[in-house]
């Protein structure tokens, strides 16, 4: 084992599968400049030079349709997208031509296309256009895996895997356990997309999660320790889901309750509300609920953003509510 | 303007006079509820896509539009292919999957028709970066609409190419109209060759209209992306004879139609020129070779078997 950051993590397997790859090329803003905005980059131009590192002007429709282009012609793109919020100005080469290329040319053409979204989440209170989770958004549209690691070793585990697959993968990236240093393998292996894991376990309650909700819903679980054994399980990969890991958990024990930082309407809980209804329903002792945030955009003051947003609190809560009658 | 020898005018005719039938028949099978969906015809501008074709290599991948036959029977020749796609057979370009506006053909350096105006423009720019970054001389090009010369997304094509210096080779088909509204009506600046001016790129307007005129334009700007990697555009114009799409209505003054149609007609203007060559013997003899050609396809087509929905399931994962 050693230590290392999540950043530092993702960017060793990067540069490992560069090493090995040489049709891998990273395209995004500021990505050869200074390491890039989250030292994300750092002494990867000097590495791999201009051609495999390349700095964008503020175009995202543009260096994502590059991609999308270098794609079909047999590269292996990773577009970084400095805040998951841009990725909304480059939506028509994302969603109709980088997700929808393979099926529309009759399975010719393999979209072998990384898409990072950098910094996701909330919680740093950079307001309304820098602050969210779009894990939803992607699952909603055919054609691309969805990933969001919250530890090093999954973040970096994923990018392996997303780095090996020749179709388009969004992978969302959890920002406030950027720089954290965690107990990581001394070799990082890929973790195959739709594998969840269970990080604690629990008979009472299975608690599901993703992104930086990991760190609340631990906090969460622990502070029930008496009260309620909570099983807590990051999805890791919201597309494909680990249905059999979930349905197992719920065979133990028939309480299930999901708790994400993007908002509940339309979001991926509703999603797994809606399989755990369809396919286990008879495991199910209580209602499934589901808590995410409010219905609006991240506003700036701290008081107001933790109010729109889950907390460890509420995360309690919402165990609690599965018990009451 | 260099010469064009007989041989390859009489095959560059040939190919305009097939995209003319297919476009012909294609509507006739539209109207016979044959082939469904949306339909945006070609003709009138032929002498664009053969022109440009003409100047371009296998391994120089092309990026199409919604209006996209006329590109992709002047890119590959596969009319069986085009016919068979438009018709929803297994058989077709993109095995039924796409479509009229979403044709594809690897061999032939055709990666796909685009449903979505504009949509196209980086992929061409894609392509030509892959072409630098594995040290070929080949080139990226993508035809776009005056329509889509509006789509911020061109601006940021030029503005990336000519800044990484990627060989890319932008066809603006200046029809003068985008689906319905006149350009005059959406377009403040009517000259393309501004907008590449504004990047450094060098541009030239050309006749459309005119097959040997286009040929020329279209080899001397690619002989000069592929000796300094650098993009080019070119600002074709030319007059779409047919509706939008299917059965819209065309608002546009039937007067100058009828000039168009009867005066500036691509085959007319070549044919006119060399009497010697496009001789009435040899105008009907490459009639034939073109309906043969279109007819043979939509008899295939026609007899093939249609996707198979349980492959279709396997490869795309549904359940």
């Amino acid at each position: 084992m050693r230590k290392m950051t999540y950043i530092d993590a993702v960017r060793e397997v990067l540069a490992q599968e560069m090493e090995r790859n040489p049709d891998i090329f990273i395209i995004g803003e500021d990505v050869d400049v200074d390491g890039g905005v989250w030292n994300e980059t750092a002494g990867l131009p000097e590495r791999f030079g201009a051609m495999r590192v390349v700095g964008t002007p503020i175009s995202e429709a543009g260096f994502t349709g590059l991609a999308a282009g270098a794609a079909l012609c047999g590269l292996h793109p990773v577009v970084e997208f400095m805040y998951p919020d841009f990725i909304h100005v480059a939506m028509d080469q994302v969603v109709n031509q980088i997700a929808k290329a393979e099926l529309m040319f009759g399975n010719q053409a393999q979209m072998g296309v990384t898409m990072r979204l950098c910094a996701a989440g909330t919680g740093t209170r950079e307001a309304a256009q820098h602050s969210q989770n779009l894990e939803a958004w992607f699952n909603h549209m055919p054609g691309m895996s969805v990933v969001m690691p919250a530890t090093a070793t999954d973040a970096a585990g994923l990018m392996l895997t997303a780095l090996r697959t020749p179709h388009p993968v969004i992978f969302i990236e959890s920002r406030r356990d950027y720089y954290t240093e965690q107990e990581v393998p001394d070799k990082f292996e890929p973790i195959p997309f739709g594998c969840g894991q269970i990080i604690r376990s629990g008979k009472d309650v299975t608690l599901l999660t993703m992104g930086y909700m990991r760190t609340k819903a631990l906090e969460a679980a622990e502070a029930l320790r008496g009260e309620l054994d909570v099983e807590v399980i990051d999805l890791r990969s919201v597309k494909p889901l680990d249905m059999p890991l979930i349905l197992q958990s719920l065979q133990k024990t028939g309480h299930v309750v999901i708790a994400h930082e993007a908002p509940e309407t339309g979001g991926v809980g509703a999603e797994i509300v809606r399989r755990i209804t369809a396919t286990g329903f008879d495991l199910l002792d209580a209602p499934p609920l589901v808590l995410g945030g409010k219905d609006v955009a991240t506003p700036f003051s701290a008081v107001l953003e933790d109010v729109v947003v889950p907390q460890t609190a509420d995360v309690i809560e919402l165990i609690r509510d599965s018990f009451r009658k | 303007m260099a010469k064009i020898s007989k041989k390859d005018l009489l095959d560059r005719y040939s190919w305009m006079l097939t995209i003319r039938h297919f476009e012909r028949r294609a509507k006739e099978l539209y109207r016979a509820s044959l082939v469904k969906g949306a339909l945006h015809l070609y003709i009138g501008e032929e002498a664009i896509a053969v022109g440009v074709c003409s100047a371009l290599r296998d391994d120089d991948c092309i990026f199409s539009t919604h209006r996209s036959h006329g590109h992709y029977l002047a890119k590959t020749h596969d009319v069986d292919g085009a016919m068979a796609e438009l018709l929803g057979r297994a058989t077709g370009c993109s095995r039924g999957h796409g479509g009229s506006m979403h044709m594809f053909n690897r061999n032939k350096g055709f990666l796909g028709s685009n449903g979505i105006v504009g949509g196209g423009i980086p992929l061409a720019m894609g392509a030509a970066f892959a072409a630098k970054y594995r040290h070929t001389d080949a080139i990226g090009a993508t035809f776009f609409g005056d329509g889509a010369a509006n789509q911020g997304v061109l601006h940021e094509t030029l503005n990336m190419c000519a800044l990484l210096k990627l060989p890319l080779l932008a066809i603006c088909e200046n029809n003068g109209v985008a689906a319905t509204t006149l350009t005059t009506r959406s377009t403040a600046e009517q000259d393309r060759c501004k907008l590449a001016a504004a990047y450094g790129i060098a541009a030239e307007t050309v006749d459309g209209n005119d097959l040997e005129a286009v040929c020329d334009a279209a080899a001397r700007a690619v002989k000069a992306i592929r000796k300094t990697g650098s993009p080019r555009l070119l600002d074709l114009r030319s007059y779409r004879m047919e509706p939008h799409c299917g059965i819209i209505k065309d608002n546009r003054d039937p007067e100058i139609h009828h000039r168009q149609v009867t005066e500036f007609d691509p085959l007319l203007i070549t044919a006119r020129r060399h009497p010697d060559i496009f001789t009435e013997k040899e105008l009907a003899n490459l009639q034939s070779l073109a309906e043969s050609r279109v007819e043979s396809a939509i008899t295939k087509a026609l007899a093939a078997p249609m996707p198979d929905p349980e492959l279709f399931k396997q490869n795309f994962g549904v359940c």
